[in-house]
């Protein structure tokens, strides 16, 4: 009874870890972000509310929006 | 089909991931684009103003800026750079940003092949002509 009161909370808290993990990276990958790579290879990203990036994010949605108009 | 034109076409064709590319250069020139002429003069003062304010964002030791993407939820936009000649692209969101940058610097690689001189071919080296000398046992008998 004890033994399977243990595994059912084990499970319970693997499961919630494991759900945890995947929203995390799933809400990552939907922040809008830019991501700027120079000429000796060294890469800069900015998110969304970054100093500097919501002048960048506004001149890539002027860009999507006339492409796609 | 110009240079330009078949480097965007090979482009579109090979990366089904990119939905809109314009070619042009610093001033904004436009060299070709998959887009009619007045959206690809707006698409290339935009991605200008996009590219300079890369590069105002740019730490001071950093080389200058040689590509960059923005990760829209409405989709992706790239910009890469090839010394005079820059080309902007489009996406979906959540593209393989690897293999758009890839394709685009293919792009841009081609364009710049494109417009080197040719070097002049060389004269064919004049041929050798081999004489076969008679055998003394020929010329004795």
């Amino acid at each position: 009874m004890r033994s399977r009161s243990f595994v059912t909370g084990f499970l319970l808290a693997a499961g919630s870890a494991v759900g945890a993990v995947v929203y995390r990276r799933r809400a990552s990958r939907r922040r809008e972000r830019v991501d700027l790579y120079f000429g000796d290879g060294s890469m800069v990203s900015l998110a969304e509310g970054s100093p500097g990036a919501d002048r960048l994010l506004a001149h890539a949605r002027e860009l999507l929006s006339t492409a796609r108009a | 089909m110009s240079p330009p034109a078949a480097a965007l076409a090979d482009l579109t064709e090979i990366s089904t991931q990119i939905e809109t590319a314009v070619v042009f250069d610093r001033e904004g020139t436009v060299l070709e684009s998959t887009v009619d002429d007045e959206r690809a003069g707006r698409l290339a003062g935009t991605a200008l103003e996009l590219l300079k304010a890369a590069e105002d964002a740019r730490p001071e030791a950093a080389e200058p800026l040689a590509q960059l993407d923005v990760a829209l939820r409405e989709g992706s936009v790239f910009v890469v750079t090839d010394q005079d000649r820059l080309i902007a692209a489009t996406t979906a969101p959540e593209p393989t940003v690897g293999l758009v940058f890839y394709d685009l610097k293919s792009c841009l690689r081609g364009l710049a092949e494109e417009s080197k001189p040719k070097p002049r071919k060389r004269a064919a080296p004049a041929k050798k002509t081999t004489r076969t000398r008679a055998k003394k046992d020929d010329a004795k008998s």
